[in-house]
Order: structure tokens, then C-alpha cells, then sequence
């Protein structure tokens, strides 16, 4: 399974606010293993596409030089299930940024309704965990998430 | 009009109940952030946002808490603080009152207190 919780940008404006799109569908297992016959889509999945949304943006705004990680989810308020064939839209908004981190708002719709309020905070950890090695790679922004990207930059168009 | 204490003081402990999710009766005047308040590394730039955002003022890194003197071996030698750490403590952090620290200088046990945040608020926005 690929760990990527949005299907496609729909918006990207550098170093201020990204709005992201995932299709929610029956056929995904994860839908299926909190309630037999009631299947519904985790909050902890809406809060990691909130992290995704939110982290590309931030990750953007160094040219993904820094290794961006999810430090801390400031809040998250849900306020209605979500269910297979609701479209989630993910708009996130970097709220501070600096040297070590950077903090984010964003907001979880479908269909015009607020599913969820998400504050988080990320963390350079490169910048952060003085003493600590980690590996030269950007292993946090795999080829995965920077292809969302370009496929957003090329407008969907595929390049061969 | 320069803010006065009690509302510098109203407005940190307000910026200290969200970053760490603590009662505000547990945000007295002596309490130490990291170990009466919880607060743990990533907690820190947290606060530091917050206090940006609540008081409109720029806190360029390292002000506040000084990290490098914290992870430097001439200021720090087996979890405690060296004269020449003491020093440099003091210069780097005048808001902090390290009279009792300086008897028995372990690292772990800088007294970072929400009066210490509160003087230091003091001082940028004088």
C-alpha cells in the first residue's frame, strides 16, 4: 500500500496555502475495520491528508531542502463522519514559518460542509535535534508526494 | 501605552493552556515549562509562534532559549552547567533567575519558569 492520503492538488500558491482532493471509495480496506457494516473514513487518516497537504506546502517553501516531519497536531475537531463516496477537500494555510518549522491551519470539507479543523506544527528536525544523524537523502519527500506536485504544475498533463 | 505585567502575564499563561494543553491553574509564576508543565522540545518553537503571534513581536532563534549554550561541551560537561556555562547563561538569559540553579547547576534542571517567559515578553515589547 502507498502512503499518500490525497489523490491531486487543486491549488498551490508557494509559501501560503495549498487545497488538495481525495476521493473516498468503498474499495478501500481502512473504511472497513472500525464498524462491522458502517463503514466510514478515520479521522486519523483525514488529520495525516491534513499533515500531507499541509507538509508539501512547507516542505515547498525550502525547495525541499529541509526534512520535514509532523511535530504536533495543535488541534483537530471533527465535526461529521466521513463516508465512501464523499470527495474530501483539503485547504491548508502555513500560519508561521521559520529556520526550525513551521505552522499550519487548514480545513477538511465536503460538498461545502466542514468535516474537520486541523492546527498543526512541523519541524525541520535537521534544524532541531542538535547531535542527532540523520540520513543526507530527503527521505521524507519521496518521488510520491513530488510527483503530486508536478503532476499539479503540468495541469494533469502527462509528460512522456 | 506599554502593557502592563498582569496582562503580559494573562496573555502568556493564555499562549502556555494551548501549546501544551495544561489547566490554567497549573500555569503559576514558578512553574517550569519542561519539567512542571510537560513542555518538550518541539513545544518550545510551538510557544515561541504563539507568543509571536499574541504579542506581534519577532523572536529570532536561539533569543529565548539559547540552545547552542545547552549543547556546547565547554558550557556543559556531564548534565551540568561549567562556570563558563554560568557565564554565558547569565549574559544570554538576564530573565532568568538562576540564583537557587547556580548551587547545583544540572542541566535538566534550568528553571525556564513561566515568569521567566513572562520577563522576557517584558522586555520586547517595553
Amino acid at each position: 500500500m502507498r502512503w499518500i492520503w490525497i489523490d491531486k492538488f487543486t491549488e498551490f500558491t508557494s509559501r501560503a496555502s495549498a487545497t488538495a482532493v481525495k476521493n473516498v471509495t468503498l474499495a478501500e480496506e481502512q473504511l472497513h475495520d472500525l464498524y462491522p457494516d458502517f463503514p466510514i473514513y478515520p479521522h486519523s487518516l483525514i488529520v495525516e491528508g491534513m499533515a500531507q497537504t499541509a507538509g508539501i506546502l512547507v516542505g515547498e517553501a525550502s525547495g525541499f531542502a529541509e526534512k520535514v516531519i509532523l511535530a504536533k497536531i495543535g488541534r483537530a475537531t471533527f465535526h461529521q463522519l466521513v463516508r465512501p463516496g464523499d470527495t474530501l477537500t483539503f485547504s491548508a494555510k502555513i500560519e508561521q514559518f521559520s529556520e526550525q518549522g513551521a505552522s499550519a491551519s487548514g480545513t477538511v470539507t465536503t460538498d461545502g460542509k466542514v468535516v474537520a479543523e486541523i492546527e498543526l506544527m512541523f519541524s525541520h528536525i535537521d534544524q532541531n535535534m542538535a547531535g542527532m544523524e540523520f540520513p543526507e537523502h530527503n527521505f521524507v519527500f519521496t518521488e510520491q508526494f513530488t510527483e503530486l506536485l508536478k503532476t499539479y504544475r503540468s495541469q494533469g498533463e502527462i509528460t512522456l | 501605552m506599554a502593557m502592563s505585567r498582569e496582562e503580559i502575564y494573562s496573555r502568556v499563561q493564555g499562549v502556555l493552556v494551548d501549546a501544551l494543553g495544561v489547566d490554567e491553574e497549573q500555569v503559576k509564576p514558578n512553574a517550569r515549562l519542561r519539567q512542571d508543565l510537560g513542555a518538550e522540545s518541539i513545544d518550545f518553537l510551538d510557544i515561541v509562534f504563539r507568543l509571536e503571534r499574541a504579542f506581534g513581536i519577532k523572536i529570532p532563534r536561539g533569543e529565548m532559549i539559547p540552545e547552542n549554550v545547552m549543547t556546547d561541551p565547554n558550557y556543559v560537561q556531564n548534565g551540568k552547567v561549567t562556570p563558563a556555562g554560568m557565564v554565558e547563561l547569565k549574559k544570554r538569559m538576564p530573565y532568568v533567575d538562576l540564583t537557587e540553579f547556580e548551587k547545583d547547576p544540572q542541566v535538566d534542571q534550568l528553571p525556564f519558569t513561566v515568569d521567566a517567559v513572562v520577563n522576557y515578553v517584558q522586555t520586547k515589547v517595553a
